[in-house]
C-alpha cells in the first residue's frame, strides 16, 4: 500500500506491505515516517470535528470536536449519532454533548461557548 | 475627536495578538475595532482541527485557539469595539469608523496597527467562462455558510483549487453528506498543506487533479456541471481533454488577497508580491507609527505565526508610543534572489534595541536539496537547510542576537535559495 506521510512537508512517498515480522516499509527517510506508516496500517485513528444545532442561542451551531481521537473507520457511524442532535444555549466551551459515542469512551465535546440569546 | 495611543483595526488573530503584545510592553490605552459582532475573526467559521500546535503545543480548533486570545485580552481589560467598522484612515493616523451605538466616529491615533485580513480570490479574479449561475461559491463562504449559518451549499460539489480552505470544506462537505467528486488544481502541485491533502482529499477518496482547471460552467439558473481540461506547460487548457463532470456546486479556493483597502487610502506603500505593506523589522510600514502584521501583511499558512508576527507589533507600537516615536534611520532593504519570491520584513533597521525579528519567506516553486541562506555585506549570516521547499509552506529563518546584529550593520543584505553542492 502507498501512503503520503503527514510528519513533515516532505511528504514521502511510502511504500508499505505486511511481511512475516510484521511491515516491510520502504520510501520514509526518517524513523516518524516508519511510525506513522505502521500506524496507518494498524490502527489509523482522527480527531473528529462537527457542528449541531443550537435553541435558544446568540448564535446558530454549535462547533465540536471528539475529545480524543477515533478509530478513521467509525467517523462516519461516530457522525451519525449527532444527526438531529439540538443543544439548548448556554453551552460552554469543553462541555459534553454526546458522551462515550459508540462504545469507545470518546465524547464529543463544544469547542465554544454560547450565551442565551 | 477621541484621542488614544494604540489603535487596532481588526479583532480577528492579529489584532488580539497584537493587542495583548502592547499591553505588555507597558501601553495601557489600546481600543481594538471589529466588524463583526465578535473577535476572533474567521477562526470562528474554521472549526476544524490543527491551530495552535506551535504555540501552545497541543491541537485546538479555530474557536477554541481564538478564545485563548480572547479570555487574554477581556483578562488584562483591554477596550474594543464590536460591529464597528472603519471606513477612512489617513497618513496623520486619523480613523473614521462607524457603528449602530456611537455613530460616526472620528480618533486621533498615535500609533495604528493594520489587522485586516485578507480575503478570497473570488470567481472574477480567475477569469472562468461559463453561465452565472447559482452555486459557484468561494470556499471561505461556504465554510461560513455550513459552520455558522447551518445552511448546505449543494450536494454535488467540485472544487477548483487545493488551498488549504478548499481541502478543509471537501471533508467538511463529506461529512456533511455531499459528494466531493473531484479538487482540480491547474498547478503541478498543491499550495495546500500535505497533512490536508492526506486528511481531507485521501483519506475520502476525493481524487486530487494537478495541471488541470476548470473550462466552462454550465448550467441555467443552478449549476448543473462544469467543464475541466489538463494544462500544459504554460498553463493552458488542452482542450482535447475536456471532460465534463456533473454538480451543483463549485467551490473556489484560488488564493487569499490581503485586504489593503484602508492602508492604500492612506498611503502606505505595498509590495507588489505580497500585496501587504512595505515594512522593517518593527512591522512598521512607511508612515510614521502606522504597523501592519498578519494576512493583511501576507498570507500564512499557520495562525501561530500570525500570532507571534502580531505580537512583535503590537510591542513595537507600544515602544513607538512610549519612546514617542522612532527616530527614522533608512535602514537597510533585504535583496532576494534565487527563487525566494519574498522576504518580511522588506527593511532592516540600523538602531539596535528593538525586538528581535524572524525572516519570513516563501519561494517561486519546489525545490529539492537547497540552503535558504542569509547574507550581510557578502557574509554568510545564517541559513537553513531544507529537503523540501514548496510555496504552499512559508519558511522561517530564526535569527541569534549576534545574526541580528550583524543584520543592522550591513549596509547591503541578500536573502535566497541556492542548491545544496
Amino acid at each position: 500500500m502507498e501512503l503520503i506521510c503527514i510528519c513533515c512537508p516532505l511528504g514521502c512517498r511510502i511504500n508499505i506491505e505486511k511481511n512475516a515480522e510484521g511491515f516491510d516499509v520502504r520510501g520514509n527517510s526518517c524513523p516518524r515516517g516508519k511510525q506513522y506508516a505502521i500506524a496507518e496500517m494498524t490502527a489509523p485513528t482522527r480527531m473528529v470535528t462537527s457542528s449541531v444545532l443550537v435553541s435558544g442561542g446568540k448564535e446558530k451551531m454549535l462547533s465540536l470536536k471528539t475529545d480524543k481521537p477515533i478509530a478513521k473507520s467509525l467517523i462516519f457511524d461516530a457522525l451519525a449519532t449527532l444527526k438531529g442532535v439540538v443543544v439548548a444555549a448556554p453551552v460552554n466551551e469543553g462541555d459534553v454533548i454526546k458522551a462515550d459515542v459508540l462504545g469507545t469512551g470518546v465524547n464529543f465535546i463544544a469547542t465554544r461557548s454560547i450565551e442565551k440569546a | 475627536m477621541d484621542k488614544r495611543n494604540v489603535v487596532i483595526i481588526g479583532g480577528g488573530p492579529a489584532g488580539l495578538a497584537a493587542a495583548i503584545g502592547a499591553y505588555e510592553a507597558g501601553e495601557r490605552d489600546i481600543l481594538i475595532l471589529e466588524r463583526e459582532p465578535k473577535l476572533g475573526g474567521i477562526l470562528n467559521q474554521c472549526i476544524h482541527n490543527g491551530f495552535g500546535l506551535h504555540t501552545f503545543k497541543e491541537e485546538l480548533t479555530g474557536p477554541e485557539y481564538a478564545n485563548r486570545f480572547i479570555r487574554k485580552v477581556k483578562e488584562l481589560g483591554i477596550e474594543y469595539k464590536l460591529e464597528t467598522t472603519v471606513i477612512s484612515f489617513d497618513k496623520n493616523k486619523v480613523i473614521t469608523a462607524v457603528n449602530e451605538k456611537d455613530g460616526l466616529i472620528k480618533i486621533q491615533a498615535k500609533a495604528v496597527v493594520l489587522c485586516c485580513g485578507c480575503r478570497e480570490r473570488p470567481r472574477g479574479g480567475i477569469n472562468i467562462a461559463g453561465c452565472r449561475s447559482a452555486g459557484i461559491y468561494s470556499a471561505g463562504t461556504a465554510q461560513k455558510l455550513v459552520n455558522i449559518e447551518g445552511y448546505m451549499p449543494g450536494k454535488e460539489i467540485v472544487i477548483l483549487g487545493s488551498g488549504d480552505i478548499g481541502l478543509i470544506m471537501a471533508r467538511r462537505m463529506t461529512f456533511e453528506g455531499a459528494k466531493v467528486k473531484a479538487c482540480v488544481e491547474l498547478m503541478p502541485y498543491s499550495s495546500g498543506l500535505n497533512r490536508n491533502i492526506v486528511q481531507c482529499l485521501k483519506d475520502f477518496d476525493i481524487p486530487l487533479l494537478f495541471s488541470h482547471t476548470v473550462v466552462d460552467i454550465k448550467g441555467e439558473g443552478r449549476v448543473k456541471s462544469v467543464v475541466i481540461a489538463e494544462v500544459d506547460e504554460k498553463l493552458v487548457p488542452k482542450m482535447e481533454t475536456a471532460r465534463e463532470i456533473t454538480c451543483d456546486t463549485l467551490l473556489l479556493s484560488v488564493g487569499l488577497i490581503p485586504e489593503n483597502e484602508l492602508a492604500k487610502q492612506a498611503g502606505v506603500e505595498l509590495s507588489p508580491v505580497t500585496n501587504g505593506a512595505t515594512v522593517d523589522d518593527r512591522m512598521m510600514t512607511n508612515l510614521d507609527g502606522v504597523f501592519e502584521c498578519g494576512n493583511v501583511l501576507h498570507v500564512h499558512d499557520l495562525v501561530d505565526f500570525v500570532s507571534e508576527e502580531s505580537e512583535l507589533a503590537g510591542k513595537c507600537a507600544a515602544k513607538y508610543v512610549i519612546g514617542g516615536g522612532f527616530e527614522a534611520d533608512g535602514g537597510t532593504k533585504v535583496e532576494t534572489y534565487g527563487g525566494v519570491r519574498y522576504c518580511v520584513p522588506q527593511i532592516i533597521e540600523h538602531n539596535d534595541d528593538y525586538e528581535p525579528f524572524p525572516l519570513k519567506m516563501r519561494v517561486s516553486n519546489v525545490f529539492r536539496n537547497v540552503y535558504l541562506r542569509v547574507y550581510a555585506d557578502g557574509q554568510l549570516v545564517a541559513q537553513k537547510k531544507k529537503q523540501i521547499s514548496t510555496p504552499g509552506e512559508m519558511e522561517t529563518i530564526s535569527l541569534k542576537a549576534e545574526q541580528v546584529e550583524a543584520l543592522r550593520k550591513a549596509k547591503e543584505i541578500k536573502v535566497g535559495l541556492e542548491e545544496n553542492k
